[in-house]
């Protein structure tokens, strides 16, 4: 079984995002990492190859610079090889355009069995992403997938509803988009890290995969304005000394709510 | 331009249209006269309600058990190639509409944006606006090119006020033959029974994070949550852990509340959980780490650990 995951190389969540001042799109000029809502595919991905006894996971991406840290990550957790499209062009593309361009990367690989995608990215959060890939691929798709298993080459899923879930069954081949905590994301071995600098990594254009127009030309929107929300103010913050229950009683009480 | 039809994509939950359903036609008809609503399944039942509150069509797609991702869309893309065409559609920020919205943009080929919490038709034609960096940045995006424009809004982004409209037209859409890409059925349906008053409802929300520590602390929180007559919610870290089911999670990924009291124990803030929250009128925040995020949104915030501070707490509002 062939699984191919896409992964999405993000800045750090973890450190304040900014806008480019000139463009208005997310700086993403420092070094990316892996994002985590995509550990969750790759993980899924090794497993289910694993239980099938054979095949391999590769990897999509779309990244500024020719980045590919994030892409290392996955393959020291296992993946076996990449397709990076990095073209300065993409810059300001709209989710359509990433879907083409991630669409035309996983038919240069020739296609998968499955392929996975997570809910939505952890930066951007679009969210549509995935479905619109298996549109273009002319795929079935269960998204929101909390739970996946291929059982006599049908995949069969728990997807996640508002209200509780589904059972989902869906001939392959066929695109999944994962939530997180679908599978625990192993950490990468020593020798999984080392494996993974000799892994291939094709970079390839947009006009290698013959799609335009993409970027902003292709985007079907622009950026009219950015403004500051008007910021919530912090108020009273107190150390807790054994009776700040009491504030809280008396904070309930002026709200008259006891 | 001037938007003379457009459409919503309308849910029903328990017999009636969901509150971001009506919520988006009551937007929807203050941009225009025309409002059809689109719903998955038999469309009678509800064509009073839908309008009601400004629809004065729906169009009914029965996808029986396909997805209603990829079969509405495709039944949509006949309506529009029939040569009724929206200017605008409207989605809820949800699982279905997502899906709908994201097989369509690729049938129309037509850009979506998501995320919205306004919109208004003026100088830069259909603009949006979307709250980013947890809701500190208000980013305005206009469509550009012609339409249909593909919209999703977060909900509670607008006031649900009844037009007192007469009962909408339905008009049965049957699904196209959907070829490879209708190879997914469900084949079961569960839903997760709650008591007390639903998440995105209540007045007061008690929500439990990483802070906890574990598990089985989650209880003080439902404890605390029944005795305000609340309900309890949690941040997405404690949802990924598996101690509590989806439908409890708040925030970008999750439900979006607004309650008189949210009560944040044991969450840092992040700006994920921010975004479903930072509409609460009050906020409480309890956490170990007075540098947590959380506190620069809270009206009272409490440096400490939750484990200390709730027993009494509960305790207290037990004995009264």
């Amino acid at each position: 079984m062939n699984v191919i995951v896409c992964v999405k190389q993000i800045p750090d969540p973890a450190a304040p995002g900014a806008l480019d001042g000139a463009t208005n799109t997310l700086k993403r000029d420092g070094k990316l990492i892996l994002d985590d809502s995509d550990a969750y595919g790759v993980e899924m991905a090794l497993q289910l190859v694993d239980k099938a006894g054979g095949g391999e996971v590769s990897l999509v991406s779309m990244a500024p610079n020719g980045e590919t840290s994030g892409l290392r990550t996955a393959l020291a957790m296992g993946a076996a090889k990449g397709v990076l499209v990095s073209d300065p062009a993409l810059q300001g593309s709209d989710a359509l355009t990433t879907a083409k361009i991630l669409a035309a990367a996983i038919k240069r690989l020739g296609g998968a069995d499955l392929i996975i995608g997570a809910t939505e990215s952890s930066d951007g959060y679009t969210g549509t992403v995935p479905e619109q890939m298996a549109e273009l691929l002319g795929l079935p798709s269960v998204t929101f997938a909390k739970k996946v298993s291929v059982e006599g080459g049908t995949l069969k899923v728990d997807r996640q509803t508002e209200n509780g879930y589904d059972e989902v069954t869906c001939a392959l081949p066929a695109l999944i988009s994962v939530t997180a905590g679908v599978v625990e994301p192993r950490y990468p071995s020593f020798k999984g890290i080392m494996a993974a600098k000799s892994k291939p990594v094709e970079e390839v254009t947009a006009a290698d995969l013959g799609v335009t127009p993409v970027g902003w030309a292709g985007a079907g929107q622009k950026i009219s304005s950015v403004a500051q929300a008007e910021a919530r103010q912090a108020g009273e913050v107190i150390e807790d000394d054994g009776e700040t229950f009491g504030k809280i009683v008396g904070f309930l009480e002026n709200l008259k709510v006891i | 331009m001037a938007l003379n039809n457009i459409w919503v994509f309308a849910q029903v939950a328990n017999g009636a249209p969901t509150s971001a359903t009506l919520e988006l036609l009551t937007k929807a008809r203050s941009l225009s006269s025309n409002v059809t609503a689109v719903i998955g399944g038999d469309g009678a039942s509800v064509a009073g309600a839908l309008g009601e509150y400004g629809a004065t069509k729906v169009i009914a797609v029965d996808h029986g058990s396909s997805l209603p991702g990829v079969a509405i869309a495709s039944a949509l893309k006949s309506v529009i190639d029939g040569g009724d065409t929206p200017d605008l559609i409207m989605f809820p920020q949800n699982y279905e509409g997502r899906d709908v919205m994201a097989r369509l943009s690729v049938k129309l080929d037509k850009t979506v944006l998501t995320n919205n919490t306004d919109i208004s038709d003026g100088g830069d034609g259909v603009t949006v606006v979307t709250p980013i960096f947890g809701g500190n940045t208000l980013v305005s995006t206009s469509f550009t090119g012609a339409g249909p424009f593909l919209a999703a809004f977060r909900p509670k982004s607008f006031v649900a006020e009844s037009a007192g409209g007469a009962a909408a037209a339905v008009t049965a859409v049957a699904v196209p033959d959907l070829g490879a890409t209708g190879g997914a059925s469900v084949t079961a349906v569960h839903v997760e029974e709650t008591t007390g008053p639903k998440l995105d409802e209540a007045d007061i929300v008690v929500a439990g994070g990483r802070g906890l520590g574990e598990a089985a602390s989650y209880a003080m929180v439902e404890d605390l949550a029944k005795l305000l007559k609340g309900a309890p919610g949690a941040s997405r870290a404690i949802v990924d852990a598996g101690w509590v089911p989806y439908s409890y999670q708040v925030g970008q990924t999750g439900k979006v509340v607004k309650p008189t009291i949210y009560i944040a124990a044991g969450i840092s803030g992040a700006t994920q959980h921010m975004v479903g929250m930072k509409g609460s009128k009050n906020i409480i925040a309890i956490n170990k780490d007075k540098e947590a995020p959380i506190f620069g949104v809270a009206d009272l915030g409490i440096v400490g650990d939750v484990h200390k501070v709730l027993p009494k707490l509960i305790e207290a509002l037990k004995g009264r």
